[in-house]
């Protein structure tokens, strides 16, 4: 599904070069569920920034469903994000101006599908994430962890391959933060391969396989599938 | 991503802005109402100063002595030109589609009536000048059509100078003189007007031979021919050539149609129109000034927003294209009040003035509107295209 092969991300700051990924090999199977978690700065953000093809390694090999994927032009890319690939912030990033369908409805209103079909999948989404309610608020007019559900079920509507959450309870309290993981294990368990990065032991150590990372590389990787629930 | 869905996209991040759009749209309303006014105050005087020209007739064509450089400056041929005399213009009056021929002198003249005196316009013309010009006679006869070259003192008064002269009483038959000479008075003009900063109507008309003698001179002024409609100008201008090359051996004169004279006015005209609306113009700039600052703070501010559409699969151009279409749409909205605006200024102009003239063409309606939307590609290309150049996960970070 994902693999990573000899991962080189360089940033220039003046004239230091930062190795934010330093030499990292990674194999995702369809349908895992994996966690990264790390000290700030370790680079887990920069790996699923580009899991996620919106940055580019400086060096080294991606294949994403057997495709590599390293080569592909800009527009290209945005196709896959688009149909392939479902992201969740810590920020949420809703767009204030537009209502919680409006924002679900947006990957799709980027891929032209008609507004009948948007408005019926856009439905769907929100109803999985107990929303149907609230279809016609705008984000300001919801909690967190509704906010954190829309932006769920916009990542989900595309009914993509893969989904990324950076941080995607760093803004809850406890109990929304739970209530968003449930949702993601939820749709991780119907088949969809969830990567979370997150700084909670508590709920890094929820998923089956749990990646460590420090300055730039992966340093722990283990799988184990019976582990009781922190 | 589909045309409506785009427009409307555009339309709701303009809607989420209310006061900011409107006074950004208000900026290029400003500017489209400045030209749109303006041009129509240009158009009026340009159909206004036409009709004035065309209320003499169309199918005329006038001949001056001397040769006339495309600089209007007039130069004799080796130093010598032949006058244009009466007899030349009876010559003209042997070609068939010729229906009128004027010969004219113009002068100033002291005209007296008993004791009233008074320094006026004196008109050298001939008999068929009423017809030629579409001038009407109130009350008496125009000049007769006398032996051209031996014509009786016979005056024909304007409606002004006949009500300076004689008050309310009858001046026909009246004696009066003209620059020393005397006259009698067998007509009264219907009155006319100014016409291009000529009063008509404060005018004294006598037989052109007369004219010549009374301003010592031996050439006329110009001689006006009017010709058949439907005749070929063309055909006119070299039979008239012909006829008088004949008569001077060379070619010593000018012939204008009204045509060409109708075409240079116009085109003087377009560009006076032209020039106003280059001052509406900049006002126009100003608003675009405003769309190009109030779309690149929208792209500051909305730079997660822009992050976040890359990473939902939006392709540059498309994020290129949603901030263009903002501009547009802004300038386009921008540009229809504009139009109402100054489309009301106009006519509310011409019905404070009415002897301004105000005309709108539809022309100038649609490019205007066309402008205001040029104005928001040009003005929105630099902030969008800083939005589609924008790094996806440094855009992600912004808050
Ligand atoms: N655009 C950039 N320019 C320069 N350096 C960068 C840039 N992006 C990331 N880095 C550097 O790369 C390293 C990894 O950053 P990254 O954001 O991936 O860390 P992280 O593990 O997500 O940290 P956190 O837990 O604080 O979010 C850091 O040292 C960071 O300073
Ligand atoms: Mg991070």
């Amino acid at each position: 599904m994902i693999s990573l092969q000899h991962i080189h991300r360089d940033f220039r700051v003046g004239d230091q070069i930062v190795h934010a990924l330093d030499d990292v090999d990674l194999d995702i199977a369809a349908g895992e569920y994996v966690s990264v978690m790390g000290p700030s700065g370790s680079g887990k953000s920069t790996l699923l920034n580009l899991i996620g093809l919106l940055d580019r390694a400086s060096a080294g090999r991606y294949l994403l469903e057997g495709e590599d994927v390293t080569v592909l032009d800009d527009d290209r890319q945005a196709w896959i994000r688009n149909r392939r690939i479902g992201f969740v912030f810590q920020a949420f990033h809703l767009v204030p101006r537009l209502t919680a369908a409006e924002n679900v409805e947006l990957p799709l209103l980027l891929a032209g599908v008609p507004p009948a079909e948007r408005g019926k999948r856009a439905a769907a989404a929100l109803r999985a994430m107990g929303l149907s309610d609230r279809a016609g608020h705008r984000p300001d007019q919801l909690s967190g962890g509704q906010r954190q559900r829309v932006a769920i079920a916009r990542a989900t509507v595309t009914e993509p391959a893969v989904l990324l959450a950076d941080e995607p309870t760093g803004n809850l309290d406890q109990h929304a933060g739970q209530g968003v993981i449930e949702v993601l294990e939820a749709l991780n368990a119907r088949g969809i391969t969830l990567i979370v990065v997150t700084h909670d032991s508590a709920i890094g150590g929820r998923a089956r396989r749990r990646v460590r990372m420090l300055d730039g590389r992966i340093v722990a990787d283990e799988a184990e599938a019976d582990r009781a629930p922190a | 991503m589909r045309a409506a869905d785009f427009v409307r996209f555009a339309a709701a991040s303009l809607a989420a802005r209310r006061l900011r759009s409107g006074l950004t749209a208000l900026g290029i309303a400003v500017g489209i109402a400045a030209v749109v006014v303006l041009t129509s105050i240009g158009e009026g005087v340009h159909h206004f100063v036409l009709a004035e020209f065309t209320q003499f007739g169309t199918t005329l064509v006038a001949i001056n002595p001397g040769r006339t450089t495309t600089h209007g400056m007039s130069v004799g041929v080796f130093g010598t030109e032949r006058p244009l005399t009466i007899q030349d213009a009876e010559s003209l009056e042997r070609l068939s589609y010729v229906e009128a021929v004027v010969p004219f002198v113009q002068g100033n003249a002291e005209v007296k009536a008993g004791n009233r005196r008074r320094r006026t316009f004196v008109y050298g013309a001939g008999a068929q000048m009423p017809k030629a010009f579409r001038m009407a006679v109130q009350t008496g006869s125009f000049l007769p059509a006398d032996d051209p070259t031996a014509p009786r003192a016979l005056a024909v008064l304007g409606s002004k100078l006949r009500r300076e002269l004689f008050g309310r009483g009858n001046p026909l038959g009246r004696r009066i003189t003209v620059g020393g000479s005397r006259y009698r008075v067998i007509g009264v003009m219907a009155p006319k007007g100014v016409v291009l900063g000529f009063d008509l109507d404060d005018t004294v008309y006598i037989p052109a031979a007369r004219a010549l003698a009374l301003f010592n001179r031996n050439s006329l002024f110009e001689i006006d021919v009017m010709y058949r409609p439907g005749v070929k100008v063309e055909r006119v201008v070299e039979g008239i050539r012909r006829t008088l090359v004949a008569r001077h051996g060379r070619e010593d004169f000018t012939i204008t149609t009204q045509e060409q004279m109708l075409d240079v006015l116009g085109s003087v005209l377009d560009v006076l129109t032209f020039a106003v609306g280059a001052i509406g113009g900049i006002s126009l700039l100003v608003g675009a000034i405003g769309i190009v600052t109030i779309m690149t703070i929208a792209v500051n501010e909305r730079t997660a927003e822009i992050g976040l559409l890359r990473a939902l699969g939006a392709r540059r151009v498309q994020v290129l294209a949603l901030f263009l279409g903002e501009a547009v749409v802004l300038a386009a909205l921008g540009g229809l009040a504009g139009l109402a605006l100054g489309l009301g200024l106009a006519q509310g102009l011409h019905a404070a003035f009415p002897g301004l003239p105000v005309h709108t063409p539809w022309r100038y309606v649609l490019l205007a509107e066309s402008l205001a939307v040029v104005i928001g590609l040009a003005a929105g290309v630099l902030p969008a295209r800083r939005a589609a150049r924008l790094d996806p996960v440094a855009a992600l970070r912004a808050e």
